[in-house]
């Protein structure tokens, strides 16, 4: 009240201003400090537990456990590698169909699209991204794999029967239409609606004067995409791809459901086969002993896996950079 | 103030009387239903309630020994000496059957007959076509396509498989040096469904497979099962006579805590893949009164629980085993020594 009464009153009254203080800069720092530190602190924890965890089973079996095919539960004798296997090949899968997909679909929505097209794709691909895994999985094993098995499996097999290679990579002996293949497949519609949204938001955020001067000088549409957006955007593509990998790699459920849950390895990528992922929700739950501890391990090898590919993908992005 | 005074004093009174009633248990999905159905009754009439956890057999054991449930369940029976190491007491309450499951295209459901050795030979691999010789030996007049069949079983570990692949080591020197007896086995072929659901729905949708399941659950889903010779070389009908018939002619004293195998018994109607499921507690315990009422609570399943039973197609067990039971219970006992039962 008195500072009001001053102002009015006098004749020039200096603006009061405030000096800056540094306390909440302090405050503010140390406490997103404490929130990057966390995330080491949470990283490092679940590493030690997992390794603590699954510590008698790489001891009992060494590399081993690793290398060897062999999931007994009766003789205790465990190996992870047609699990780590499994993760790998029904990842890579997942990209191969995905990837192209993705890009497709975030190329067309960016640059070919009629405006009324647009808005209902985009939309469903964020209500895509939305639907959780189980349902993916439900559908899968309900609608996808009776399916596939009558109109691809079945054909496919009567086909290949017998010829070298091809024979053994794409014949089903029992053609269920569970499978490796599958699995792959149902985690490509998964992973994506990630990929595809991110790679639009990118496209989008790219200067349309690029754009335009490229169309100016005569370019073809295709021109533009493979000269100025794809090396454009390069980077953030394959970050959206990584992140696609990652969620390919985890996925539980959905897997568990189509992937044929055998624990053993097939030259067929028609064959029944399992993940990291898959065995544990599968045996999680009657594990006892040692059984359990090579679960952890189990985690802790997938734990690691996607370490790698991270690091692989930091690569591959700094090397984009570069050029 | 007072208003607060009264709901916190009725609180404690409500969760107290609540804490006194609750029977806990954990362990075994397959005795599910009929456990619930029985805790349901119960509740009608004594106002005791149960607090039935259904996390698997593996997870039933472990809670036990680690003493945070009044009782575990399992399907796959602990082996005398584990009951003697963890001072545990084990007996059955309800038996049911495993039948398996078929998908072949002009075969009407209980038409075909399968023997055990046929049914090893199948999840071994070694019989690849539904019209092998070995099967249309045994099933004159039943048209058998020549397809691969897709042997499926249970991917998760769990008490039917334990129960399944203990039959096939009974009726196959082969399986039983090759694979084996466990709640979950190294299947050489086949694909695998997780849970009932996960077995029944590829048996349903993949053409010319085969799966195993729980009779109770066979029926109330209306798949088509196959009849299977049993050890008089007869095939019955799976239903709760045959279950009955298995159990009749066992010997229940065999094993300790009545720990036997009702797979292959003899009987002319027995049907051949039976088991019982299993109760554990421990002989000392350590809180005495909770242990009581979950054996208050089996001797009323075993006095008015038959019908129920019935009803969801599981068999009781035979008066003389319940006798029997009752009589082990006496190895119960508090601190002081004295039978709780």
């Amino acid at each position: 009240m008195a500072a009001v009464t001053d102002t009015m009153t006098g004749p020039a009254a200096p603006v009061i201003r405030k000096t800056p203080k540094g306390t909440f800069d302090v405050v503010f720092r140390n406490a997103s400090l404490l929130a990057a530190l966390l995330v080491l602190v949470l990283l490092a924890g679940i590493m030690l537990s997992m390794v603590i965890g699954g510590w008698p089973a790489f001891r009992e079996f060494g590399l081993g456990f690793i290398t060897s095919s062999v999931w007994d539960t009766q003789n205790e004798q465990y190996g992870a590698w047609p699990a780590i296997v499994g993760t790998l090949s029904t990842a890579l899968i997942a990209l191969v169909i995905g990837v192209p997909l993705s890009l497709g679909i975030a190329v067309y929505l960016t640059q070919l699209a009629p405006p009324w097209f647009k808005q209902p794709v985009s939309t469903a691909i964020e209500l895509l991204a939305a639907v959780p895994s189980i349902i993916y999985g439900m559908w899968g094993l309900f609608v996808f794999v009776p399916l596939f098995a009558a109109y691809v499996q079945i054909p496919l097999s009567n086909i290949v029967e017998g010829i070298p290679i091809v024979g053994t990579v794409l014949y089903s002996r029992s053609p269920s239409g569970l499978g490796i293949l599958t699995a792959g497949f149902i985690l490509a519609f998964m992973i994506i609606p990630f990929i595809a949204s991110i790679t639009r938001d990118m496209l989008e955020q790219i200067p349309s004067v690029l754009r335009e001067s490229a169309y100016g000088i005569g370019a073809t549409t295709w021109e533009v995409v493979r000269h100025v957006l794809v090396p454009q955007a390069g980077v953030s593509i394959i970050g959206a791809i990584m992140l696609g990998l990652g969620r390919a790699l985890g996925e539980t459920m959905a897997v568990t459901f189509v992937v044929g849950n055998a624990n053993r390895l097939s030259a067929s990528i028609m064959d029944p086969g399992s993940t990291i992922a898959s065995r544990i929700a599968n045996e999680f739950n009657e594990a006892m002993g040692l059984q359990l501890n090579a679960l952890i391990a189990l985690g802790c090898i997938l734990f690691f896996v996607t370490f790698v590919v991270l690091i692989i993908a930091r690569i591959l992005v700094s090397r984009v950079k570069s050029y | 103030m007072r208003k607060i005074l009264i709901l916190a004093a009725a609180t404690i009174g409500l969760s107290g009387v609540a804490q006194a009633a609750d029977i806990t248990g954990a362990g075994a999905t397959f005795p599910f239903p009929i456990y619930a159905k029985w805790a349901e009754a119960y509740k009608k009439e004594t106002n005791i309630g149960l607090n039935y956890q259904s996390i698997g057999s593996g997870g039933g054991i472990r809670q036990i020994k680690a003493k945070t449930v009044a009782f575990g369940a399992t399907d796959a029976p602990l082996k005398g000496e584990d009951l003697t190491k963890d001072g545990l007491i084990q007996f059955p309450t309800v038996m049911g059957g495993v039948v398996p499951a078929v998908n072949i295209a002009g075969v009407a459901p209980g038409q075909l007959k399968l023997s055990g050795d046929i049914i090893a030979e199948i999840y071994l691999g070694t019989i690849k076509k539904w019209n092998d010789p070995k099967i249309t030996a045994i099933n004159a007049g039943v048209t058998l396509p020549d397809a691969n069949i897709n042997p499926v079983y249970r991917s998760d570990g769990s008490g039917t498989t334990f129960v399944f692949t203990d039959y096939l080591s009974k009726v196959s020197p082969e399986w039983k040096t090759k694979i084996g007896t466990n709640t979950a086995v190294q299947w050489p072929v086949g694909i695998g469904g997780k849970g009932n659901e996960g077995v029944s729905a590829s048996v349903k949708q993949v053409a010319n497979s085969i799966g195993y399941v729980e009779y109770a659950y066979a029926k109330q889903n209306k798949l088509a099962h196959a009849l299977v010779k049993n050890a008089d070389g007869n095939f019955p009908a799976p239903d709760d006579k045959a279950f009955q018939a298995a159990a009749a002619n066992a010997n229940w004293n065999e094993a300790p805590g009545f720990g036997i195998s009702l797979n292959n018994q003899k009987g002319a109607q027995a049907w051949p893949i039976t088991s019982a499921t299993f109760l554990l507690v421990h002989a000392k315990p350590e809180k005495p009164e909770e242990v009581q009422a979950a054996l208050k609570f089996v001797d009323w399943a075993y006095k008015s629980g038959d019908q129920l039973a019935l009803d969801l197609d599981y068999v009781p067990l035979p008066a003389n085993v319940k006798d029997q039971v009752r009589n082990a219970w006496k190895g119960v006992t508090d601190p002081a020594g004295k039978p709780i039962f």
